[in-house]
Order: C-alpha cells, then sequence, then structure tokens
C-alpha cells in the first residue's frame, strides 16, 4: 500500500523537531509530495537523520538540482529528491544557497550518488559544495567561462551576443 | 600519391593516371562512422539492403580515421565533441572529404544554443551539405554521387587544384 506522502510530512516534521530543533523552517505541499526548507547549516545532519534513521531510511539521493530565482535574495535553492525505497516515501529537501559563499556543504559522504549530481550543479549553475572529492565540470569543456544555467547567461551563448 | 602528386605539368600521361587513380577514389569512397545523433540512423539506413550504397562502393564504414577518405558528421555537433572532430579529421589520409549531414552539422539545426556547434563548417572544411532534419538515405546517397564527380575531376598534374565550393543538397534535390 502507498503511504500518503502528505501525512509523512507532518510526521517527519514533527520527528525531526525532536531530534534536530530548528533545522526545518517549513513545511510545504505540491502535487501530493511534502518538501522539507531546511536551514543551510543544519542541512548534512538533516541529509544523515533521514539516511539512517530505521524509521525513514532516505537510502536513495533520486536527484539534486539547483534553482536560479534570480532577483530574490538568496538567489540560490537546491533541491534534493530523496526516495526511502524500504518504505516508498518520496520528499524533497529545498535549501537556500548562501549569497556570500555560493556554497553548501557538500553530500558525498552521505550518498555517494551526490558526487556526479554536485559536479552537475556545480557545472551549470557554479554552486559550490564544500567538501567535495572532486568538484570539476562534468558535462561541458574543462575551459568553459560561466555556468549556462543561470537565468543571465544568454541562451545562444556568449558567443552570440 | 605523395611520389608523383604535383610534380607534373597536365599532360596527356597524367591524364591517364587521373583516370584511374580518380575511378578507384570515387567508386571506394571509405566513410568514418561519425554518427552523432539522429541523423546517423538515416546514415546506417543508407547502408541497409533498402537503399544499398554499396551500390556506390561507399559501404565500408570503417571505426578509424586512418581507414577512412570521407567523413559523414551526421548529426549535432556540440563544442565539447568539436575537438574530437577536428583530431578525427587530422588522422584521416588526405585526400579527405567531409559530408555535413542534416541541419545541426550543416549550421546547428534547432539548437540555437549556448552548447552547440553552430555548423560544422566552422571546424572543417565541408564539400557537401546535406539538408533534411534527418536527411533520407536518398539525399544522402544523392551527396555521394555528387561527391563521386568532384573526385573524378581530381588530377594529380601540378594544375592548382581550386577550392572548390561547397555543394548544397536541397530536400528537393
Amino acid at each position: 500500500m502507498i503511504p500518503v506522502q502528505r501525512d509523512i510530512g507532518a510526521l517527519l516534521v514533527g520527528d525531526l523537531a525532536e531530534r534536530l530543533p530548528g533545522a526545518v523552517r517549513q513545511l510545504t505541499h505540491s502535487c501530493g509530495e511534502c518538501s522539507l526548507h531546511v536551514e543551510p547549516a543544519h542541512l548534512t545532519q538533516v541529509a544523515r537523520f533521514l539516511k539512517d534513521e530505521p524509521s525513514w531510511r532516505f537510502t536513495f539521493l533520486a536527484n539534486l538540482s539547483p534553482v536560479d530565482w534570480l532577483s530574490r535574495t538568496p538567489r540560490f535553492e537546491v533541491v534534493y529528491h530523496l526516495r526511502s525505497l524500504e518504505f516508498n516515501y518520496r520528499i524533497a529537501l529545498k535549501v537556500d544557497v548562501p549569497d556570500q559563499t555560493l556554497s553548501l556543504p557538500s553530500l558525498t559522504g552521505i550518498w555517494r550518488a551526490a558526487n556526479w549530481l554536485e559536479r552537475e550543479a556545480y557545472d551549470l549553475f557554479g554552486v559550490r559544495f564544500a567538501g567535495h572529492p572532486d568538484l570539476r565540470r562534468i558535462m561541458l569543456p574543462d575551459d568553459w567561462e560561466g555556468h549556462p544555467y543561470r537565468r543571465d547567461y544568454p541562451l545562444a551563448g556568449r558567443a552570440a551576443q | 600519391m605523395g611520389l608523383i602528386d604535383g610534380r607534373f605539368e597536365k599532360n596527356v600521361a597524367t591524364d591517364a593516371v587521373d583516370t584511374v587513380i580518380n575511378l578507384g577514389r570515387a567508386y571506394s569512397l571509405w566513410p568514418v562512422a561519425y554518427g552523432l545523433a539522429c541523423c546517423a540512423i538515416e546514415m546506417i539506413h543508407t547502408t541497409t539492403a533498402r537503399w544499398d550504397l554499396a551500390r556506390f562502393g561507399a559501404e565500408v564504414f570503417r571505426p578509424s580515421p586512418r581507414q577512412a577518405d570521407v567523413m559523414i558528421v551526421a548529426g549535432t555537433v556540440t563544442h565539447k565533441m568539436a575537438p574530437i572532430l577536428r583530431r578525427l579529421y587530422d588522422q584521416m589520409p588526405e585526400p579527405k572529404f567531409v559530408i555535413a549531414m542534416g541541419g545541426c552539422a550543416t549550421a546547428g539545426g534547432p539548437f540555437r544554443t549556448y552548447s552547440v556547434v553552430q555548423g560544422v563548417d566552422t571546424i572543417v572544411p565541408v564539400d557537401i551539405y546535406v539538408e533534411g532534419c534527418p536527411p533520407r538515405p536518398e539525399n544522402l546517397i544523392r551527396a555521394f554521387i555528387l561527391l563521386q564527380e568532384r573526385v573524378k575531376a581530381m588530377t594529380i598534374a601540378k594544375s592548382p587544384r581550386s577550392a572548390e565550393p561547397p555543394i548544397r543538397i536541397g530536400a528537393s534535390a
């Protein structure tokens, strides 16, 4: 039986509030799934908790993608899509990237899948991940300048300007 | 052909040698397999029994550029792929030819984006542009026939080999 996603959001927030007070700023719902808005300082702890806690077991980092809000402060947000294969849960973690550093802690030590996903995020958005073992470009040529998925990057490339 | 190439003025003997060499070259054009996107599927179809590129002597697709005469750039060339394409072209022995197959290889196709090369002619000299998205096998075969005509006009004599303008094949051709 597939559990109702809305329910696990509230449960999860309660659980996290107990273990890591102040880590979750907000809980939102969209399309039957819940998103936890997490403070950047608590990201590593929250991720570790979600993966290791026997009642949640979010062992699968399905996707990771930054969002460029351009006019907002802070400008970038990173969304982590997690799955618990054991319990068939699906959630998203949303974390604001501090404008000063444009950097978040790397989660490669928790989910190995984060390695290439964080490289992709760095390559296309220029968001850095502190503690990543090999933060190089992954899609674009190594000598590329700029980060083309940013909203202020010209669609046809710099050469077309 | 390095020993005699460009050593003589054009004369009866070079004409005879030209005829033999050019026939050999024109009817055994070996393409380097350079499929990059959907055009590659049409390129592969062109070699199958239904269209049978072997009728024109060009069915021997080589995985190594060192054994190939003509490069069919079949698909979308990205900026990351561009240096590799150039390197493979440089590894091909002379005389060598390039067919830009389809809209992407010709001018970037629908991808007017930061990552796609806007025409492979910015990297290598192109002999024939084939229109289509992707071009039908008949169009690619026509490119080979026109390329054969061009090869048959070549000469080993000293007469200046003018850089010939590329041929453009329309979908209606």
